[in-house]
């Protein structure tokens, strides 16, 4: 799984942080996701998935690398 | 894992379409159908009012998924067709071209309609912001307009304002409140957006109420106020809050009041449940019912009901959160930030305009709000305030 964020769609909601704290993070001075992990480990698959669901932004696309 | 023969989803926005992703997701492979009413492929709406009117954005930026995404999906996908009645225990809706469409589950999310002043339909130069179509509509106007009239001092009018000035259109806001979302914000916040607007040229015209249209023949010339004072503007833009469209479910038995009332696994009867802007449901952890108008809900509710349709039967408790983008302030709301509430800055500065306030009702954190600090305001909704405990 290849994961990729549009930073300019980010509204700074920080679900995804929520959701897979281990892939996600936001930056400090803006609120912008930062992504950890680009092709997260497979026990992880779950919660990314969740993660771009929840994305108020649609900002998280997800692709089977 | 119980499953439906068959799912029928009224309403294909960002609730309908996260329930039919979620259904897939979750391993549902039965026959799914997405009924939208308008022409057009899902679309994200909170762009509207900020990057599409703005022309940063073109219209297609604002799609919610591409079109091999949606293909992938396995869903019928009905556009240009609105539902226009249910037939609760055949569970069939009823389009308004004359479909018949039978389903073993159906999901209610048609979503809010603008509210209008009357005598509004029919004059030309008056706009409401709900679709896709409203922004382009509006922007084109706005394009070469000198004076606009905002009516309705909630999150909508604030965007559209703050939008307006930044293509260098004169923008008076009107509204009865003291200040800008002083509903949803309180004073302090409020207070700050007011003293953003000024800054940034919008007149304010707030604490009247708006009457009702003025017009010359066909064409409007601006607004009368509860004061009877009169506001000139060659353009206005109507945001009053909006209504859940309902109206088609008036004969099906469902229990309406504000919304499509529902139990707390977002259920209106057997096989039959709602979600997004329209739906009104228990909040277990409030002991009310509860309809949310924002992005986040939509899809959050959307997972849920697609959970409770394959058997979850969970009940949803979620911590309400939206945010909003005005001039440079990006604000991120979380939990309900009673107007009441005893407001406590816990991060940054109100003066330097990047701060996060905690929201205590009888001692108890109900909300956090964000200005200018999105992470810290998430950081401290993790740390004040527990999934459903926005009470």
């Amino acid at each position: 799984m290849k994961i990729t964020v549009d930073e300019d769609k980010c509204c700074g909601a920080g679900s995804c942080v929520l959701a897979a704290p281990d892939v996600f993070d936001q930056r400090d001075e803006d609120g912008v996701v930062m992504l950890l992990e680009a092709e997260p480990a497979e026990h992880l698959r779950t919660a990314v998935r969740e993660a771009a669901d929840v994305c108020p932004a649609a900002a998280i696309s997800l692709s089977e690398a | 894992m119980s499953t439906p023969a068959g799912v029928l989803v009224a309403g294909a926005s960002a609730a309908g379409l996260a329930t039919a992703e979620a259904l897939r997701r979750k391993g549902y492979t039965g026959e799914l159908t997405l009924l939208g009413d308008e022409p057009h492929v899902p679309y994200d709406r909170p762009p509207l009012s900020k990057q599409v009117l703005a022309g940063a954005w073109q219209p297609e930026r604002a799609h919610l998924r591409t079109r091999e995404v949606l293909d992938a999906l396995d869903a019928e996908l009905l556009l240009g067709d609105a539902a226009a009645s249910l037939d609760v225990e055949n569970r069939t809706v009823h389009t308004e071209s004359g479909r018949a469409l039978a389903a073993d589950t159906i999901v209610l999310a048609t979503g809010v309609r603008p509210r209008t002043l009357p005598g509004q339909d029919g004059l030309r130069g008056v706009h409401v912001l709900r679709s896709l179509d409203d922004a382009l509509a509006l922007r084109a106007e706005l394009l070469s307009t000198r004076r606009l009239l905002i009516v309705g001092d909630g999150v909508l009018g604030a965007e559209i304002a703050a939008t307006a000035r930044g293509l260098g259109v004169e923008v008076v806001l009107a509204g009865p409140q003291a200040a800008p979302l002083a509903a949803q914000l309180g004073p302090l916040a409020s207070d700050l957006l007011a003293e953003l607007h000024n800054e940034n040229g919008v007149k304010l015209r707030l604490g009247a109420g708006v009457d009702g249209l003025t017009a010359d023949g066909d064409r409007v010339t601006g607004a009368r106020l509860s004061t009877g004072e009169v506001l000139e503007a060659d353009l206005v833009v109507v945001a009053l809050g909006a209504v859940p469209c309902t109206d088609w479910l008036e004969d099906s038995g469902l229990v309406l009041g504000n919304g499509v009332v529902c139990d707390s696994r977002c259920r209106a009867a057997d096989g039959i449940y709602a979600a997004g802007d329209v739906a009104r449901w228990h909040h277990e952890h409030l002991g009310s019912l509860l309809r949310l108008e924002n992005r986040t809900n939509a899809t959050e509710q959307a997972l849920a009901v697609a959970a409770n349709i394959l058997g979850a039967d969970q009940p949803y408790t979620p911590i309400p959160y939206f945010w909003t983008d005005q001039f440079d302030a990006k604000l991120q709301i979380h939990g309900v930030l009673a107007a009441d509430a005893e407001v406590t800055v816990v991060e940054g500065d109100p003066a330097a305009r990047r701060f996060v306030a905690r929201y205590e009702r009888h001692g108890k954190a109900v909300g956090v709000l964000g200005w200018n600090m999105p992470k810290q305001a998430r950081l401290h909704r993790q740390q004040h305030l527990t999934t459903g405990g926005s009470r």
